[in-house]
């Protein structure tokens, strides 16, 4: 069974958690143009390597951040959005 | 044992013809490399030849040929879709298929079986009448029928579902089939090596050159090779093929599992689909049960399989069929499914020019083999979509024109 560690619980089986997509960052809607707006709202890094993603703990509805690894499904890390410097 | 056997066992050479040359060194130059040996690039490369006379193409295979989501797939052809869009184009692939053993001249045991995708609910029953409408409008053979005419093609079937989930009814669609998916790589791939198509397996493609925003050639690990025409028709591999040449796409990877069970006596003449129950199933004409369910949860880039899928699979399938308790599991697999979130494909001409893209087939990619690759080479060679896939053109995204097809995804992605 595959285990993730949940930044509030601890280490929880799998199917307690949601996959959120990968952590992107959003344009200014005012300022950017509509060719970069589409790009957002569309368009997907759809190569593999270490990415920051949004996993949801669905037990205590916690959302959080986990540094994952998508060719190999290793997790390096997990924290809450924002305290990322402090792990 | 046949005496034509007996004395090729025997022989000391075995010169049985081989489906396509051995080729090891690429020439310094083609008219159009695909990059891909699956269906759909040995379909684009056999249609360019003969629909379109350009014979002086490369097919370049990281693997070997058909051994990627062409091998993988549950070998299901349908055309029983959402949208007029795609009912059309994956009614013209099945015309195709249909006819495809004779133009090949290789027995792809296709082989019409109908097929009932089943309502659990009310909803999907409005799913299903819907479905059916577009599909007789467009010329379609699909009806909605109610639980008797389900239990007249497969008396097997526990209608209630153990209990759990009643059958209402279900959509009927005719034309249903199931091919030998392996036979439809081969049998291109030596249709295409006849007209001259040249095909090179264990070849994989590192880096592509463009210069001023065109296509100038392709690095590959048996060395570079020029062309102004590239058709990536790779499936999984698809988001890393386009990070060569810096285009955006919306595909994200996902594994689709399947698996089958040992050989029975033929008992399922028909296919069964549940959205609901997350289950398609088949029998193969070996007799195993064919079986898929929906996508893994979670982005992977691997073709790992996973316990947690079988367990799943197969408490539905015993929901359906109790009877099956003793039958065992043999095979399980996974391929790397290219998801678009509109459940379209993604087909045509790319902001890089000379860069063509057959990708996004995400689990309904095997049906569409031969349209794909008949489309794709008219695309090719014109440098011009044809009207048949104009909706599922890239630049649909920016142009906010989504396809729509979720409703008619063969299980609940």
């Amino acid at each position: 069974m595959k285990l993730i560690n949940c930044p509030i619980n601890g280490v929880r089986p799998v199917s307690e958690f949601v996959f959120g997509g990968e952590l992107r960052e959003m344009p200014d809607p005012d300022q950017c143009s509509d060719a970069d707006w589409a790009t957002y709202v569309h368009h997907r890094n759809g190569a593999p390597g270490l990415k920051k993603e949004w996993w949801y703990h669905a037990p205590s509805g916690t959302w959080f951040i986990a540094e994952r690894n998508t060719m190999t499904e290793e997790i390096v890390r997990t924290y809450l959005f924002g305290q990322e410097e402090e792990k | 044992m046949p005496y034509r056997l007996l004395k090729f066992a025997l022989k000391k050479e075995h010169d049985e013809p081989r489906f396509f040359r051995a080729l090891e060194t690429p020439k310094k130059s083609y008219d159009a490399v695909i990059i891909g040996g699956g269906g759909h690039g040995l379909a684009a490369a056999y249609y360019l030849a003969k629909d379109h006379g350009i014979t002086n193409v490369a097919v370049l295979e990281r693997g070997y040929i058909g051994g990627g989501n062409t091998g993988r797939n549950t070998t299901i052809v349908r055309s029983n879709y959402l949208t007029p869009e795609g009912v059309n184009f994956y009614d013209a692939s099945v015309k195709i298929y249909e006819g495809l053993s004779e133009e090949l001249d290789l027995n792809l045991f296709y082989s019409t079986r109908g097929h009932f995708t089943l309502a659990h609910t009310e909803s999907a029953m409005r799913t299903m009448r819907w479905r059916a409408e577009v599909n007789k409008h467009v010329g379609v053979e699909s009806y909605v029928v109610g639980p008797d005419e389900i239990a007249k093609a497969c008396p097997q079937l526990d209608l209630s579902c153990s209990g759990k989930a009643p059958i209402l009814g279900a959509l009927f669609h005719a034309p249903g089939s199931v091919a030998r998916h392996d036979a439809v790589a081969w049998g291109y791939a030596r249709g295409a090596d006849r007209l001259g198509v040249e095909i090179f397996q264990n070849t994989e493609v590192t880096g592509i050159d463009v210069q001023g925003g065109k296509v100038a050639g392709v690095q590959t690990s048996r060395g570079y090779i020029a062309t102004n025409r590239v058709l990536s028709a790779v499936a999984g591999f698809t988001p890393r093929v386009c990070k060569m040449v810096d285009v955006k796409t919306p595909i994200v990877i996902h594994p689709l599992q399947a698996c089958v069970t040992e050989p029975m006596k033929p008992w399922l003449d028909t296919i069964l689909v549940s959205g609901s129950l997350h289950v398609y199933v088949s029998q193969s004409s070996r007799g195993e049960l064919v079986m898929g369910s929906s996508l893994d949860p979670y982005e992977v880039h691997s073709t790992r399989s996973s316990l947690d899928f079988v367990e799943g699979l197969t408490s539905h399938m015993l929901d359906m069929f109790p009877f099956l308790s003793n039958i065992k599991v043999v095979r399980q697999w996974a391929g790397m499914a290219d998801m678009t979130p509109d459940f379209a494909p993604i087909m045509g001409k790319t902001p890089v020019d000379g860069f063509y893209l057959d990708a996004g087939w995400g689990t309904w990619g095997f049906k569409a083999t031969p349209i794909s690759g008949k489309t794709m080479a008219e695309t090719i060679a014109r440098d011009k979509a044809p009207e048949l896939i104009h909706s599922f053109r890239l630049s649909r995204f920016e142009d906010y024109e989504l396809t729509g097809e979720k409703g008619a995804a063969s299980v609940g992605h």
